[in-house]
Parts: C-alpha cells; sequence; structure tokens
C-alpha cells in the first residue's frame, strides 16, 4: 500500500544537490528530535520525583494530595 | 495561562491540538515542497532548502521581538509570568536561529561553494543577532536574586528586540549583496511557491507554538511540583535549608502561585 503510494510520487531529481537538501532537512529535524529527547528526559524526571511524593504521602498514613503536576500533563 | 489556577483538561488537551496541527502543516509543507513547487530555475533542486530555512529564520526573528513585548509586559505588570514567557520565547528562538544558521550554511555551500561569506550582510547580521542573544542566558546565570534576574532580563529582552527589526532595515538597505531578498518588490515567486512557502511558514510557526506550550507547561509543573514537595517536608518537619529549596538557574523560577521562588542563597543577595 505504501510502496505502491511511493511508486505513483514523481522521482525526486537526487543529483548533485540532493546530498545539501537531505543534510538541511535532517539537520533541522534532528535539532527538533534532540530537544523533543530533553524534554522527555526531564519529564521523566518529574513523573519519577512525583512517584516519590506520592509514595512518602501514602507513607506517613495521609491520603494523597492532588498531584500537581499530573492534571497539567499535556 | 494562569499557574495557580485549579489543573484542567483543557491546557493538556489545547496543548494536544495545538502538536497535532503543527504535525499536520509539517507534514503538508514537506509534500508540497517535494512533490508540488516547481524547481528553480537557476537553483534547481537546491533552492528546496529555501522552504526550511527562510521560515526558520522568520519565525526566530519574530519570536525574539514576541519576546521583547512579554519583557514589556513583565516590566509593567511586574507578573513573573510574564518573564517565564519571554524566557521561553527567546529559548526557543535561539534553537531556532541554530538551525537556520546550520541550514543557511548548507545552502551556501551548495550554491556559492563556501560554508559561510564574511562579506555578505545578511549573513553577517543574522549571527550578530544570534550571538547577542547567545548571552542571554550567561546574563540571567550572573544574577543570583530572582526578581533583579528577571527584571534586567527583561531589559535586555527589550534592547535586543528593537535591534532585530533594525537589524533587518540596515541589511535591507545594504547596496551590495549575494543573498537573495525574500519579503519585498523583488521577490517574484510564482504562485505554486509562494503557496508552498506560505504552508512551510505556518508548519514553523506552529512547530515554534507547541514547543513553546511544551516549555511552559514544563516549567511550570516543575514549579508545582517542587511547592509540594516542600509542603510535605514541612508536614514531615524537615529543613533542609533555603538552598535547598531552590537551585541557582538561569530559568526563571516561579513557585506554584505563580510568584517568584526564594534566592539560591540571602547571602549573596
Amino acid at each position: 500500500m505504501a510502496g505502491a503510494a511511493l511508486a505513483a510520487l514523481p522521482a525526486l531529481p537526487l543529483h548533485e544537490a540532493g546530498k545539501y537538501v537531505a543534510a538541511a532537512y535532517v539537520v533541522a529535524f534532528a535539532l527538533m528530535l534532540i530537544y523533543v529527547a530533553i524534554m522527555a528526559v526531564r519529564l521523566s524526571r518529574m513523573q519519577r520525583e512525583l512517584a516519590s511524593l506520592m509514595s512518602r504521602e501514602q507513607g506517613a498514613g495521609q491520603p494523597p494530595s492532588s498531584a500537581p503536576g499530573e492534571a497539567t500533563l499535556p | 495561562m494562569n499557574s495557580s489556577s485549579p489543573p484542567s483538561r483543557s491546557l493538556g488537551s489545547g496543548l494536544l491540538a495545538l502538536s497535532l496541527a503543527a504535525a499536520a502543516a509539517m507534514a503538508l509543507a514537506l509534500g508540497l515542497v517535494f512533490f508540488y513547487a516547481p524547481l528553480d530555475a537557476e537553483q534547481g533542486f537546491l533552492q528546496k532548502i529555501f522552504y526550511l530555512h527562510v521560515p526558520l529564520a522568520i519565525v526566530a526573528l519574530c519570536g525574539f521581538v514576541l519576546a521583547a513585548l512579554m519583557a514589556i509586559m513583565h516590566l509593567r505588570s511586574r507578573d513573573p509570568r510574564w518573564d517565564l514567557r519571554s524566557y521561553v520565547a527567546i529559548h526557543m528562538s535561539l534553537i531556532f536561529a541554530v538551525a537556520t544558521l546550520i541550514t543557511g550554511s548548507i545552502w551556501a555551500r551548495g550554491s556559492w561553494g563556501h560554508w559561510w561569506v564574511w562579506s555578505e550582510p545578511t549573513l553577517v547580521s543574522f549571527l550578530i543577532v544570534f550571538l547577542l542573544y547567545a548571552t542571554y542566558q550567561p546574563l540571567r546565570f550572573a544574577i543570583e536574586d530572582p526578581e533583579r534576574q528577571a527584571r534586567y532580563a527583561s531589559v535586555f529582552a527589550i534592547t535586543a528586540g528593537a535591534f532585530v527589526p533594525m537589524n533587518f532595515i540596515a541589511v535591507r538597505l545594504a547596496s551590495a549583496y549575494l543573498h537573495p531578498r525574500v519579503l519585498g518588490s523583488t521577490s517574484n515567486l510564482p504562485p505554486q511557491m509562494a503557496f508552498t512557502f506560505v504552508v512551510s511558514l505556518i508548519g514553523v510557526a506552529l512547530l515554534y507554538a507547541t514547543l513553546c506550550s511544551c516549555e511552559l507547561t514544563a516549567k511550570r509543573t516543575r514549579a508545582q511540583l517542587r511547592a509540594a514537595r516542600r509542603a510535605a517536608e514541612a508536614r514531615a518537619g524537615e529543613d533542609a535549608g533555603p538552598a535547598a529549596h531552590r537551585l541557582r538557574s538561569a530559568a526563571p523560577s516561579l513557585t506554584a502561585h505563580g510568584t517568584l521562588a526564594a534566592p539560591a542563597s540571602r547571602s549573596g543577595a
């Protein structure tokens, strides 16, 4: 299905300029991807912190307070 | 946008909608760039970089100006949330500016045979703007007191933000240049190219808005989490000292109620 759709598309003139165009798009999207990866690492750190906070609250015998970060996360 | 308001699902769904719109616009733009826009008569396939490089540059520069407007709002209202928004806008614009410089350099190599041309005013002026904003984070980090940090950073953002349009005008007045002019009477883009360019610009602008929104949400969530941890420590009767409550940082540090956090150490403030 995907192969047939790709075959129907016109061929790209990937000769001399192709490597420059590919490099520009790959670099730009790699930068964004790195940023998203950093965001994911920070998010997982916050999740761990939240989990430890909640377990601490439960360990203290109190009902867990509303998780502050949870509801605002996308 | 109010961090003191009760958590709601609308923020998450709004961010999700923005992310989906950005992804759809970027996918459409890529399809148009490679399968709809005609090849340039002079540069051929190499000109496809234009649809990425120019929107990145425009969005980065607009982000810097937007940050200046937010800094004005901060100085007028003294609301630290405007400082946070200004900080995030500059932070994201710097990332987009790095992408602009790299893609522009690759395009220059393919088109002119050089990675960088120092005699070209457009390139050098953009580099100056980038280097100017690269000092923003060290400036913030150098100031320990959060209130002073926010105030000085806003003054910087306004001054540098005013420099961006001035720089743009000065470059356009330059008589000798190699870099093509995109906006203005000399740009005669065919309708198919113009349409592709506009879609690309919308896609990059939506990507910028999405990443800014993610960063803002993360910063607010971290502030709320920190406040919850402090409350838990207070209930348990622990006190790790003021330095443990807030590590020195270049980023604005809000409390869960949208006010500024205490400085890392009172001795230097």
